[in-house]
């Protein structure tokens, strides 16, 4: 305690003595960042102080209360952990038991993959944390090689790659004038590229257009990237939650695995299990036999270590108790099919509304999207008024979260958008 | 035959199987070497990662691959640093299941997404933790504290954004530091000195060699101090050598990067482990500083910790708390929330943070014990070689000053598993095996050199 006071007063004294040099501060010149455009939009309606307020901006899925959702099958999951397990580090690579369930849910429950032994995967901190892992990797083993990347995209798909000091390209996606698909000059870009260039891809539900490939059409990407030569990454951050089905959800990679690529998936529990906050996913590798695939696992846990050592243990084991349950799983199957359907029910109700309100315009694409989200054309001024008039967050791209969309808001939605748009 | 493949495996068997067939056949050389698999044939195909061999182990978390493929009934596991009980079995904290029956019971807790510097009420406690109820920096607005995923993360994050944001790109470490520091702060983008720290032939703190290395690092650099219970060594500076430390770094404009991964866990007081911080602080200047809680509340899995950062104004706290999310977005948007808010109810409830603090002086208590012991244990055998180093190294870890080959060889012919620069962690004995592990000791050090 002597010692404590002693030093605090010869430290007061010292201050003053050791001068001006290190009493300012070395981060003046830090510039004030810009906000997240996606999770800056949720900031901005947290502090609206209107009552009519309506959040249609993050891709959280919300219940027709407007209310969040814990699924009946991560309650029960965590009621039969809680008090049972210790929380001892998990290993780099993250959950076995987990990992081996995520991989049977993309590549297929007898996937020959699995029984060979040449997936590498690691359980990863959800989608984020998958794509960041693989950019690392990416440019560690391939440090000349660049990333196209879809246009539109998530737009944390663009810092990631970037902040993995990996050279970015783009490709063509959304077609505006058709609010789908730009096939052919998709396929154009593929035919383009460099040959062995890496693409990004969304397996399903593309964010933030909701405008997915047909089967026919993914069957011809395949084709054409196999042709060049080039690294197909995978992007599923919504199995299940696109048709209801994740059998369903995952047929571009089955495609792909089909013809042979050797491909790369980051995959997430965030919204398909509700486990957003908990960031459990997995990032895999298909490689050529099991030597490569333990070569390649190591290399990424080089990559985990010095990030976070290792990932966090208790949303994966809420995933590995589901998923390792035949009941828990079949209830959990259920509940992802109850949330796909209401916000398919929700896209007919606001296309109707439309409709019905005598809207100018075609808003046929908010039925053929798919997905959480739908690209509703809108510009960043008409997004700008249904902020500022009706107090209706969403991002400036236009892009609508249909799952924070209720039978509650529809009405008042589809109002607010045909006002913004009805002299277009 | 298509384009495409360019010397693919397939594309060499297809030709090797052509050669073959064409020299029988007498075929138009011209078409050797030209096959190519069909571009969407099921074949294998090179993967553009052949090229990847596989890495090495990690030293530390290798120990306990290697302990858990021994079928030895003895085997004893210094590994890793993570506490077992008399028993030898891991802990979960009393306090911290009633945490956790706390949320199960809470039907109202949803898991969105965190904001991306995570729970805003667990890093408001954090920084109280390490920086005491009554910091003025904490009055004043002065601190940002960003949630992240344990030591390992709040390290990682903080480096890079100094990587980013500071006119200094190099750190430096102590001589020897826990295995994992150099590589975080490399692949942040900063450059990796060494300061001299232990000194072997007394098993204790080189001060005169870490006042020189400090001294004569160029202005401004990074230094990383073990804010307590060093790892590796378990050697401390007392407080006077804080204070001369304080003193050098200020001087010099030397930034502070402390890791606090061990308060409450060295001495059994969370204010005593946090003295060097918060002399620091007190000074008015600025510093980083990682904290876990891994081990002091045995959350090691579940990835909790803060990254907080000293500001000399709130201006300033508010725009680095904005560049520092920028790290975060693209790395993995935002924190795990679990751990964190089993920390938040410890934290901010007086009766379970009370019982915290007896659980963690016992855990402090078990492990100098066992200190004593081991130290008992080696002078009973007349163990040549003075071993006070035992009792005097604080923390979970021993540096026994074992050798390599003496480590091997307790591993091979006693099944003790321990890293290979001689560090142990206490952590993992108990009453029943420091016998085992002294006469190991002992027979390691009178016939290996």
């Amino acid at each position: 305690m002597a010692m404590r006071s002693l030093i605090s007063e010869r430290v007061s004294c010292r201050s003053s003595v050791l001068g001006a040099r290190w009493m300012s501060s070395w981060w003046r010149n830090v510039e004030p960042a810009p906000k997240d455009p996606i999770l800056g939009v949720t900031e901005a309606f947290l502090a609206d102080p209107s009552p009519d307020k309506v959040n249609v901006g993050v891709g959280a899925y919300r219940d027709d209360n407007g209310k969040p959702v814990v699924l009946e099958c991560v309650r029960e999951a965590e009621r039969r952990i809680a008090g049972t397990a210790n929380m001892e580090y998990l290993p780099m690579g993250g959950s076995v038991k987990m990992v081996e369930e995520t991989l049977k849910l993309a590549y297929g429950d007898n996937s020959e993959f699995i029984k060979d032994k040449r997936i590498a995967a690691v359980q990863s901190l959800s989608g984020t944390g998958a794509c960041r892992l693989f950019a690392d990797f990416q440019k560690r083993f391939h440090p000349d090689s660049q990333i196209y990347i879809p246009v539109p995209t998530w737009s944390n798909h663009h810092n990631i790659w970037r902040d993995a000091h990996v050279t970015q390209r783009t490709f063509h996606y959304y077609h505006p004038g058709t609010k789908g698909l730009d096939f052919a000059a998709l396929m154009d870009d593929i035919k383009n590229a460099p040959n062995g260039s890496f693409f990004l891809l969304h397996a399903c539900a593309h964010n933030p257009t909701g405008v997915d490939p047909s089967e026919e059409q993914w069957k011809e990407i395949s084709y054409q990237i196999k042709a060049k030569g080039h690294f197909p990454f995978f992007d599923m951050a919504y199995q299940g939650f696109a048709s209801g089905d994740p059998e369903r959800d995952a047929k571009a990679i089955r495609i792909f695995l089909k013809d042979g690529h050797l491909l790369g998936l980051a995959q997430s529990y965030a919204k398909n299990m509700g486990l957003y906050g908990q960031r459990v996913g997995c990032l895999s590798v298909l490689c050529e036999d099991e030597k490569q695939a333990v070569a390649v696992k190591s290399q990424l846990q080089q990559l985990a270590r010095p990030m976070y050592s290792n990932p966090p243990v208790h949303g994966a084991l809420i995933v590995s108790t589901i998923l390792g349950d035949a009941e828990l799983k079949k209830l959990w199957l259920k509940e992802v099919q109850g949330m796909a359907d209401r916000i398919i029910g929700m896209r007919t109700a606001l296309r109707e509304n439309l409709e019905e309100l005598g809207s100018p315009l075609s808003w046929k694409h908010i039925t053929n999207q798919i997905g959480m989200f739908c690209y509703s054309g809108l510009t960043p001024e008409q997004v700008d008024r249904l902020t500022n008039e009706y107090h209706i967050y969403m991002t400036r791209n236009g892009r609508i979260s249909m799952a924070g969309v209720t039978t509650g808001n529809v009405g008042f939605l589809a109002n607010a958008v045909h006002e913004v748009t009805k002299s277009t | 035959m298509s384009s495409g493949g360019h010397g693919s495996a397939t594309d060499r068997r297809l030709n090797a199987l052509f050669r073959h067939l064409s020299s029988s056949a007498r075929m138009d050389p011209q078409q050797l070497n030209s096959i190519a698999a069909s571009p969407t044939s099921a074949n294998q195909n090179d993967s553009v990662f052949s090229h990847v061999v596989r890495a090495p182990e990690d030293p530390i978390l290798g120990v306990t691959v290697a302990y858990n493929k021994d079928p030895s009934q003895v085997k004893l596991n210094l590994g890793v640093g993570a506490y077992r009980t008399e028993e030898g079995k891991p802990l979960v904290l009393n306090v911290v299941r009633k945490a956790e029956q706390q949320l199960v019971n809470d039907r109202s807790r949803v898991k969105e997404y965190l904001p991306i510097v995570g729970l805003a009420e667990f890093n408001k406690l954090s920084a109280k933790l390490i920086l005491g109820a009554d910091s003025p920096a904490i009055r004043e607005n002065r601190v940002t504290t960003v949630q992240c995923l344990s030591g390992t993360g709040s390290l990682r994050v903080g480096a890079e954004f100094l990587a980013r944001h500071y006119h200094q790109r190099t750190i430096y470490i102590p001589q020897p530091t826990w295995g994992n520091h150099p590589k975080v702060f490399t692949l942040a983008g900063l450059s990796v000195k060494s300061y001299r720290y232990y000194d072997p032939a007394t098993r204790g703190l080189n001060f005169q060699g870490l006042l020189e290395d400090l001294g004569s690092a160029p202005a401004g650099a990074i230094v990383l101090l073990h804010a307590c219970a060093h790892n590796p060594t378990g050697v401390d500076p007392t407080l006077q050598q804080w204070e001369r430390i304080r003193q050098l770094m200020r001087s010099k404009g030397l930034l502070p990067f402390f890791d606090s991964a061990y308060q409450g866990f060295a001495s059994g007081s969370l204010d005593s482990d946090a003295q060097s911080v918060r002399m620091f602080v007190a000074d008015g200047g600025e510093c980083f500083i990682a904290q876990s809680y891994a081990k002091n509340l045995g959350l090691y899995g579940e990835r909790v910790g803060a990254l907080s950062i000293v500001c000399k104004t709130a201006d300033v706290a508010g725009r680095v708390e904005s560049q520092v999310k920028l790290v975060i977005r693209p790395m993995y948007s935002n924190p795990p929330i679990h751990g964190a808010s089993i920390v938040a109810a410890i934290l901010r409830d007086r009766g379970l943070f009370n019982e915290w603090t007896f659980e963690l002086k016992a855990m402090a208590d078990r492990i100098i014990s066992m200190r004593q012991k081991l130290f008992d244990a080696l002078r009973a055998r007349g163990t040549p070689g003075d071993w006070s180093h035992i009792i005097k190294q604080i923390g979970m870890f021993t540096f026994t000053g074992l050798n390599p080959q003496q480590v091997a060889f307790m591993t091979k012919d006693y099944h003790i598993y321990m890293t290979s620069d001689g560090r142990i962690s206490m952590a993992g004995l108990s009453s029943k095996t420091v016998p085992h592990l002294a006469d190991a000791i002992h027979a390691a050090v009178t016939r290996v050199s």
